[in-house]
């Protein structure tokens, strides 16, 4: 079996193509750095059976952020019969000197010419025969989103000879010298070209130094001599040097190969400046907000949970499944378990079903467009500078309004920040100041028809997102994040990917929650049953009346610990119930919204920060979110406020 | 034919001397047979007159020591400014370095530099024509691109940095010497194309990026 690695820059369209090459879906956005998990798949390519592993996005082989180092990793340890380098094809200039690269690497390589359709539109045409000239490599032009190119990249895949040009003097390096001596020192195999050793340790490069430590211990103070020397002569980083002599090169080829004609400002950069000038970009921003208001709380949150909730489960299902039940089994005790106040299907499908799918699905929805038409990245640019002030950096946008769909989610894409700094706190923000759609939907129809609670709540949960930002930004050590992303066009998003796309995210979240809210049910009536909830309902009882709410919604909190949407649902049946309103609904709500995050959410919190990072957190959150919880009850009490 | 390496240094004195502290001529008896003081008078940059041997500079010795001195003065702002040299080698660096920056190349430096007026202690550099020229056309050549206007096609001219990691990310978005850029917008943030994409960075790393409009 032939093993092909798609590699090349963020936003190429690298998981399209693995989608068109595997006809398996891979989530795709139009956001750098998507893919922080490597997909694989298969396909048959011909008579070939392929093996087909997509990449993080990686700029160059001396990687700066964890996504390129597992790009590259993969790169050294998969041994790859083939590389595809996927690249913008308008940015040539730009993204060639990876190929360079790869070709210096001696990677078996094809170079695939994406998104072609809007070089096109630019006015960029591209000579391609001789570009495969220069480079000596199969160059095959797409745009994988339509299918274009796709056959003719099979076919040069199945063509690909194996002989490939040698690469060593492709470009002349003023460190020919220390490359050569370096080179002739190297003793042992390595799974890049020795000048490719040679040119990434000359760069510093941590990873690779361990590498040839480990394997040269003969020579390695040899080594290590040359290096010092190097590294004596030149004012800048040697990496600097190395990627001016590849640009170098790089613009001979592309002044040779593109001709530029007189592109039209088209409608797409009218409305790409409008969303990013701070005039019309924060209006434009305050527009998307209500539109997903709209959309996921209104609609999602209002009008098809109360369909489902009342008409769905209260007239049909609950009556039906319980007749069923109760006519079948004759023990109550067991009769809990399925139905009644507690039961499997009654509370826990319920909730899933009935009020959590429809809000989490209409979130996905929007937040999947909103994702493909390149609107992110100009949210992070216009919100960069107040990021700046927790600690984060724009970039930081990413996981947290992905935090807003699902906080576990979220917590796994942190891993795309580039400090261990901005990771620690956005994971701990996510835990503790971002509702989950799910939360927040409920959230939101718990508080619908009152602008003053929900004013308070939102000003109450930002002030605190802002404040505890500041104050463990102030309090963790390390140097303040800077900030980069590059800018992608608009584009209108594809009905179909957006629909997968949902599709998929929904699908991960309900096999997540599903056997949660289960097991939840589950957990609950053997407490009942064995008296141990009522136990732990008197337990949670006392912090609950300590913040001025009624002892029923103890409840709720303990639910809560199972998921923070379990809960806020918990709460959402005690004001249908009429137990909760105004002030101790408000108190409720806030308190419910820091509560400690939910059982997935805290695991994946251990699996990428550390378990004590994460119980540092969640002990820190839990008595947090019931001290807020209370002063805003003490507050709210004394000034006699009744909402 | 081009002076020794000594003789631009006696001349660079003199100018101190002679022409900043204005005492029209100076005295230097001790160095009267010095090969150095003896060439520079056969070559008439300067003339050493009895009694009491004071040196003074011809016309041509003049425009010579003046541009000694800017060269000399020049080479610290390089130093200090882009280099990023230690102030305590300044001085013992650019000696060396001046005696480089021949043939115009001082002009380039200076243009560079966007045609400082002081060294790093303070004196004044001697304008070149480059200066005048620039004077005429009131823009600075070179300036970070925090400060180029909207819109306007522009080189990168060099990164002014010594991070290895803010020069990594520029590297990555391919923003290197001899690259066209356009600012497109500096607030919220910065926002610049760079051939055919767009990057929002903040304030630290536009800085870093040094532009001459074209």
């Amino acid at each position: 079996m032939k093993k092909i690695v798609l590699v090349g820059s963020p936003n190429v369209g690298k998981s399209v193509l693995f989608n068109a090459l595997t006809k398996k879906y891979v989530t795709v956005s139009n956001y750098p750095g998507t893919t922080v998990e490597v997909s694989r798949g298969k396909a048959q390519i011909g008579e070939i059976a392929c093996q087909i592993i997509d990449t993080p996005g990686m700029y160059s082989l001396l990687p700066i952020t964890e996504e390129e180092r597992v790009a590259r990793r993969i790169l050294l340890e998969e041994k790859p019969d083939l590389v595809i380098h996927v690249i913008d094809a308008k940015n040539l200039e730009r993204m060639l000197p990876l190929t360079i690269q790869l070709l210096e690497s001696g990677f078996p390589t094809i170079l695939v010419l994406n998104i072609m359709d809007e070089a096109e539109q630019e006015g960029i045409i591209i000579n391609r025969n001789l570009l495969e000239k220069e480079l000596g490599i199969p160059v095959v032009g797409a745009v994988s989103i339509t299918g274009e190119g796709i056959e003719e990249l099979k076919k040069r895949i199945l063509s690909f000879s194996q002989a490939m040009r040698s690469y060593e003097n492709f470009i002349s390096y003023s460190l020919k010298d220390e490359i050569e001596k370096i080179e002739s020192l190297l003793t042992s195999s390595y799974p890049l070209s020795k000048r490719m050793v040679a040119l990434l340790l000359l760069q510093e490069d941590e990873e690779i130094r361990e590498m040839v430590k480990e394997r040269e211990k003969n020579n390695f103070f040899s080594i290590n001599q040359v290096l010092e020397k190097a590294r004596d002569r030149y004012v800048n980083p040697i990496s600097y040097e190395v990627a001016l002599e590849r640009q170098h090169k790089v613009r001979e080829i592309v002044d040779g190969v593109v001709k530029l004609k007189e592109a039209k400002v088209t409608f797409q950069e009218i409305l790409s400046r409008l969303t990013m000038n701070p005039f019309t970009g924060f209006p434009i921003f305050l527009l998307i907000i209500y539109l997903l208001y709209e959309f996921v709380g209104v609609f999602g949150a209002q009008i098809s949970v109360d369909f489902l909730e009342k008409t769905i489960f209260g007239q049909y299902i609950n009556p039906f499944v319980t007749k069923i039940v109760t006519s079948f089994i004759p023990w109550k005790v067991v009769q809990d378990l399925f139905v009644n106040e507690y039961g499997i299907i009654t509370l826990g499908i319920r909730y899933a079903v009935a009020i959590i799918l429809p809000i989490v699905a209409t979130f996905f929805i929007a937040f999947s467009i909103i994702e493909d038409t390149g609107y992110l990245p100009r949210l992070a640019m216009l919100i960069d500078r107040m990021f700046k002030k927790i600690g984060l950096n724009g970039r930081a946008v990413i996981p947290i309004v992905l935090g807003f769909g699902c906080d576990t989610m979220a917590v796994m894409v942190t891993r795309t920040l580039e400090t261990k700094r901005e990771r620690i706190i956005a994971s701990f923000l996510l835990a503790l100041a971002i509702p989950c759609s799910a939360q927040l939907g409920v959230i939101l129809a718990l508080l619908s028809g009152n602008a003053t609670l929900f004013a308070i709540w939102v000003g109450v949960t930002a002030s605190i997102f802002v404040l505890i930002g500041y104050l463990t930004s102030r309090l963790m050590p390390g140097e303040n994040p800077i900030f980069y992303m590059e800018v992608p066009p608009l584009r209108l998003p594809k009905l179909s990917n957006v629909l997968t796309k949902t599709y998929t995210r929904v699908e991960w979240y309900l096999k997540e929650v599903f056997p949660l809210f289960i097991m939840a049910s589950v957990f609950i009536w053997i407490g009942k049953v064995t008296k141990l909830f009522d136990l732990l309902l008197r337990l949670m009882a006392y912090p609950v009346q300590w913040i001025g709410l009624p002892k029923e919604s103890a409840v709720a909190f303990l639910f809560g610990f199972f998921r923070r949407d379990f809960g806020a649902a918990g709460l959402f049946d005690l004001k249908s119930s009429g137990v909760l309103s105004g002030v101790p609904l408000l108190v409720a709500v806030i308190t419910m919204t820091l509560f400690i995050p939910c059982i997935a959410q805290f695991s994946m919190t251990v699996k990428e920060r550390g378990l004590k990072t994460a119980l540092l957190m969640a002990g820190f959150i839990f008595p947090f979110a019931f001290l807020v919880g209370g002063i805003v009850n003490l507050i709210l009490t004394t000034l006699g406020v009744s909402l | 034919m081009t002076l020794s390496d000594r003789a631009e240094e006696i001349l660079e004195a003199l100018w101190i001397e002679v022409v900043e502290e204005k005492k029209g001529t100076c005295k230097v008896s001790i160095l009267k047979d010095d090969e150095a003081i003896k060439n520079l008078a056969r070559l008439g940059y300067i003339e050493i007159k009895p009694p009491q041997n004071q040196i003074q500079l011809t016309e041509k010795g003049e425009a010579e020591a003046r541009s000694c001195v800017r060269r000399h003065r020049l080479a610290e702002r390089l130093l200090v400014d882009i280099l990023d040299c230690k102030k305590k080698l300044v001085h013992e660096t650019s000696c060396k370095f001046e005696h480089f920056l021949h043939k115009g190349l001082d002009d380039n430096i200076c243009t560079l530099l966007g045609h400082p007026r002081t060294c790093p202690h303070g004196k004044p550099i001697p304008e070149g024509p480059c200066c005048k020229d620039a004077r005429r056309k009131p823009e600075k050549l070179i300036m970070p691109l925090t400060e180029l206007e909207i819109n306007r096609k522009a080189r990168i001219s060099y990164l002014q940095t010594q991070d290895r990691n803010i020069l990594q990310k520029l590297i990555a978005m391919g923003a290197l010497p001899m690259t066209e850029i356009v600012l497109l917008q500096r607030f919220p943030s910065y926002v610049f194309q760079v051939g055919k994409s767009k990057f929002a960075v903040d304030k630290e790393l536009a800085s870093c990026i040094y532009v001459r409009v074209i």
